[in-house]
């Protein structure tokens, strides 16, 4: 029976303390179509998904494989059943290599006994190459790449012969190129066969790949709409239920003295490599400079020396005047320099503490949180007041744990605390990762806002549409080295050209 | 609520992280410990650990365990806590009670001091030798300095504190600086002290004790009048409890403030929670591991004074080298979860533990000495297994929680 589907949820309710994850939801997957799953964070998508891999055991309603109802109590179960999933949190053990990963899965054996790693590692290699992923079977998987790790994941779930494959949020550290890659890879897998479910918030991939999208949010399906005739506008609708601002409106930049001056920086990475490579750029007040790059092409070596955390080999960095080479991040912090990192939870905030003591995370050791070593708890808590409020963060208060918070609203509570230092210079690495368009729209407007308060922002990330939706001018960082500078009005094409290393016609101011 | 996001976190979610993260940091699991089950898990905890040795009482010996628990409690003196007790009985509570606060007060030291290291993200296995360099400035400062009664009591401890802070800072200015860890190095810091120490007070040290048919007495010198603490309780001639029962609350108070009131405490903790962060936001982490390790130095030096001052008057070779108190602090600590109450209460549990089992407290009829003193480092064995088996312990709280709300759905299918 060709037409049926190869997948079918019916009536799929999951309930946790509190809330319905997913109300009775119907859902269906057609052999050898790409059927993406729209909604934003916390709307049930990655439930719904947890509950077909076997991870959550539904409340209500039935699922069928190939027209046969079955229970999946187990990951294992799922996979038996030629499900494949590849999570947005990837499952890898960074000390061993690629290969061992893909043979922890699938162990290929001597006889049955021995390990055979030279297989493992061919199989690798072959997958590798049919994909165009080029990974390297021998290397560390805590050597490689963000986006090196998320090929891994999909080769993974690629090797153990999957018929369905669900991809959940696949592109948020992916590069347009790789993005496109992938669809491409899809493409090719759904020719094969195989069918494909597609979580994401994003709405312009999902408008590129899908067949079929279906909305999600507050655990129903909204809707289930082919590609022909889907628009962003009203699937952004669908999904947050009210008209959302796409693309920042902004008025042009009033741009004044340079806050922001580096000249001829290079700086080592943790394997001794130029990471950064004769950098020179300068950005000023009331104006946003966005980098574009490809995930590894020494974003993160640049941001660290501008922050204080890494030494730079050579260069200068001057910041509102004053010469910040080479000094501590307490020393350039106090120069004047906010600093939104690109990974809230490892770097932004101390999930343990209140948000009280993460918006003092800076300034605790002053008048008036302290005097002489001895704290104030009543102001940190009154001045977290005020910018939780400004900021307009959700889910709780001064007091409460910033674990216990959103993605969204944990990233309010960085730009609260570094905004709230009223810095010269702000420096925003990935600012929305990892967020829903509501919390997006928030972020970007807010950046905007600030630049017109006549602040100099930095803007490093791997999202064009970011870039340019706000930068005023924008750089294309390639191997460590400033290879391009463009108006906001530059193609997509051409900066992902730049990105990847062709057609290097201007350099940087 | 345009997030839309889950109040509550299930308990089959893995805790949030990013892509490409590590498990969570020593520090970050613990405080997790504190947080679920706040004081539930450390008495779950010492439950399971007594039950437990209550079986190997009853399999080994074939005693009853609750009457062997019960004369235990009795060698304690806790039962002088009872308005009922009195007359004779009453008596020898009170004399049991002040031996168990003896050995409360330096377990009370100990515990904070490896508790702050804790709090910092940081094991300080180190707390036996920085008891002992305590413990040793004290006896020196004690015997060979003359002066008035306070002043030699404030210097004497005074400098045992320090010592056992420099003792520490040792090990926290090699991970600052190279970033050994501190495991190994307060480890072998240890070794460093026991010998030190016993070669000072041993035969022929050159700090051993004078005076004629002394020569083949490995001992120090006794402390001076001047440098005991005074007793408040008892009678000091049948060891009473002095004065650092006081110091211990005192320091207990301090670990509170300094911890939860300094902008040190909040470095400390910020971390001992996550380092990247705090060296993101400015925070000098190196500096803070070498804080953290002397005041945690600090606190188990002062152990090493009360007891000196308060109780030993001079240190022998024997007594040295079988000391345990620093190591028990460990366990202390991790019962107490790192709080200063729960430090207070687990320091209590052990004291009296140790001086219920001790030989002169236990009628050998229903138990003998020797087997319960072995019986208390079972169970000081399992209540450490069990804290570190933290996931088990977490597992039964939540299958409680699970068995619950699976009732709750059948009722409502």
């Amino acid at each position: 029976m060709p037409d049926e589907p190869i997948l079918e949820l019916r009536g799929i309710t999951k309930r946790f303390p509190g809330i319905v994850a997913n109300d009775a939801i119907d859902f269906d997957l057609r052999r050898g179509e790409a059927h993406a799953l729209l909604g934003e964070n916390g709307a049930g998508k990655s439930t719904l998904m947890n509950v077909v891999f076997g991870l959550y055991q539904p409340d209500e309603g039935e699922i069928r494989i190939k027209g046969e109802p079955v229970t999946m109590r187990s990951p294992r179960e799922a996979i038996n059943h030629g499900i494949g999933m590849v999570h947005q949190h990837f499952m890898l053990v960074p000390v061993m290599t690629i290969a061992e990963n893909i043979a922890l899965a699938n162990t290929p054996t001597h006889a049955g006994v021995l390990l055979d790693m030279d297989a493992a590692e061919r199989r690798v290699a072959d997958l590798s190459r049919t994909f165009h992923f080029a990974l390297d079977p021998k290397a560390r998987v805590e050597n490689i790449t963000v986006g090196q790790q998320q090929r891994v994941e999909i080769l993974k779930a690629l090797d153990r012969n999957a018929d369905i494959l669900i991809l959940d949020e696949p592109t948020a550290v992916l590069t347009p190129q790789e993005a496109r890659e992938l669809f491409a890879i899809l493409a090719t897998l759904k020719q094969e066969g195989i069918s494909i479910i597609f979580i994401s918030h994003k709405l312009n991939e999902v408008l590129a790949i899908a067949d079929r999208i279906s909305v999600l949010r507050r655990g129903k399906i909204i809707d289930t709409v082919p590609r022909e005739g889907a628009t962003e506008e009203g699937l952004a609708r669908m999904m947050v239920g009210r008209e959302v601002l796409l693309r920042v409106e902004k008025a042009p930049s009033q741009a004044g003295d340079a806050l922001l001056e580096v000249e001829g920086l290079t700086v080592r990475d943790d394997r001794g490599l130029a990471a950064v490579e004769d950098v020179s750029l300068s950005v000023r007040a009331g104006e946003i400079v966005g980098i574009a790059g490809v995930d590894g092409n020494g974003q993160t070596e640049l941001i660290d020396a501008l922050s204080g955390l890494r030494r730079a080999e050579s260069g200068r960095i001057v910041l509102a005047g004053r010469d910040v080479t080479n000094r501590d991040a307490r020393y350039v912090l106090d120069a004047g320099y906010g600093h939104v990192p690109e990974d809230r939870q490892r770097r932004g905030l101390v999930l343990d503490f209140s948000l009280a003591e993460n918006i003092a995370l800076h300034d605790y050791a002053e008048p008036p949180d302290s005097r002489f070593g001895w704290l104030f708890p009543g102001r940190l808590i009154a001045r977290a007041r005020r910018l939780l409020k400004e900021f307009d963060v959700r889910g709780g208060g001064p007091r409460t744990r910033a674990a216990a918070l959103s993605g969204g609203n944990q990233q309010k509570v960085v730009l609260a605390r570094e905004i709230g230092r009223d810095p010269r210079v702000l420096l925003a690495a990935q600012p929305t990762r990892g967020l829903d368009v509501g919390a997006i729209e928030f972020v970007h407007r807010r950046l905007v806002e600030e630049r017109d308060e006549g602040r100099a922002i930095l803007l490093v990330s791997l999202e064009l549409d970011e870039i340019l939706s706000l930068s005023d001018r924008i750089l294309v960082i390639y191997e460590g080295r400033i290879v391009g500078e463009y108006g906001p009005d530059v193609s997509e094409e051409e900066l992902g050209i730049a990105m990847t290393g062709g057609g290097r016609e201007t350099e940087a101011a | 609520m345009s997030e839309g996001r889950l109040p509550d976190r299930p308990p089959e979610e893995a805790p949030a992280t990013e892509p490409g993260d590590y498990a969570p940091s020593v520090a970050a699991r613990l405080a997790f410990l504190q947080r679920s089950g706040g004081v539930i898990t450390p008495l779950l905890t010492a439950v399971f650990a007594f039950f437990v040795g209550g079986i190997v009482v009853l399999v080994t010996t074939g005693k009853n365990p609750l009457t062997t628990y019960r004369a235990i409690f009795d060698g304690t003196g806790l039962n002088w806590l009872f308005p009922w007790v009195t007359g004779a009985e009453r008596t020898t509570a009170a004399l049991n009670l002040q031996q168990t606060l003896l050995l409360t007060v330096p377990l009370i030291l100990t515990g904070l001091a490896v508790a702050f290291a804790f709090r910092c993200g940081m094991f300080n296995i180190g707390g036996q030798g920085q008891y002992t360099v305590g413990a040793v400035s004290a006896v020196i400062v004690g015997a060979y300095v003359s002066t008035s009664h306070l002043p030699h009591v404030v210097l004497a401890i005074v400098v045992a504190t320090v010592a056992g802070a420099a003792w520490a800072g040792i090990a926290g200015l090699l991970k600052a600086t190279v970033g050994a860890h501190e495991v190994i190095t307060t480890i072998m810091l240890n070794w460093i002290a026991f010998w030190t120490a016993s070669w000072l007070f041993g035969i022929g040290g050159p700090l051993q004790l004078g005076g004629v048919g002394n020569e083949s007495v490995p001992a120090s010198e006794t402390v001076k009048e001047t440098a005991k603490l005074p007793v408040f309780w008892g009678d000091p001639l049948l060891q009473g409890l002095h004065i650092g029962f006081f110091i211990a609350l005192g320091a207990l108070v301090v670990y509170w403030i300094v911890l939860n009131r300094t902008t040190l405490g909040y470095g400390v903790r910020a971390v001992g929670f996550n380092p990247d962060a705090a060296r993101y936001g400015g925070i000098p982490v190196a500096r803070n591991y070498f804080l953290a390790m002397a005041i945690s130095g600090a606190f188990a030096g002062l152990a090493g004074a009360t007891d000196v001052l308060g109780w030993e008057f001079r240190l022998d070779q024997t007594s040295i080298q079988a000391s345990q108190i620093g190591f028990i602090g460990i366990a202390v600590a991790l019962l107490g979860r790192n709080t200063a109450v729960g430090v207070f209460f687990s320091a209590l549990l052990f004291g009296a533990l140790l001086n219920g089992t001790s030989t002169t407290n236990l009628d050998p009829s229903i138990f003998r000495p020797e087997l319960a003193q072995n019986l208390t480092l079972i169970i000081q064995g399992l209540v450490v297994l069990f804290v570190g088996a933290d996931v088990l312990i977490l597992y039964v709280w939540s299958l409680r929680r699970k068995l619950r709300r699976q009732a709750g759905a059948a009722d409502t299918a």
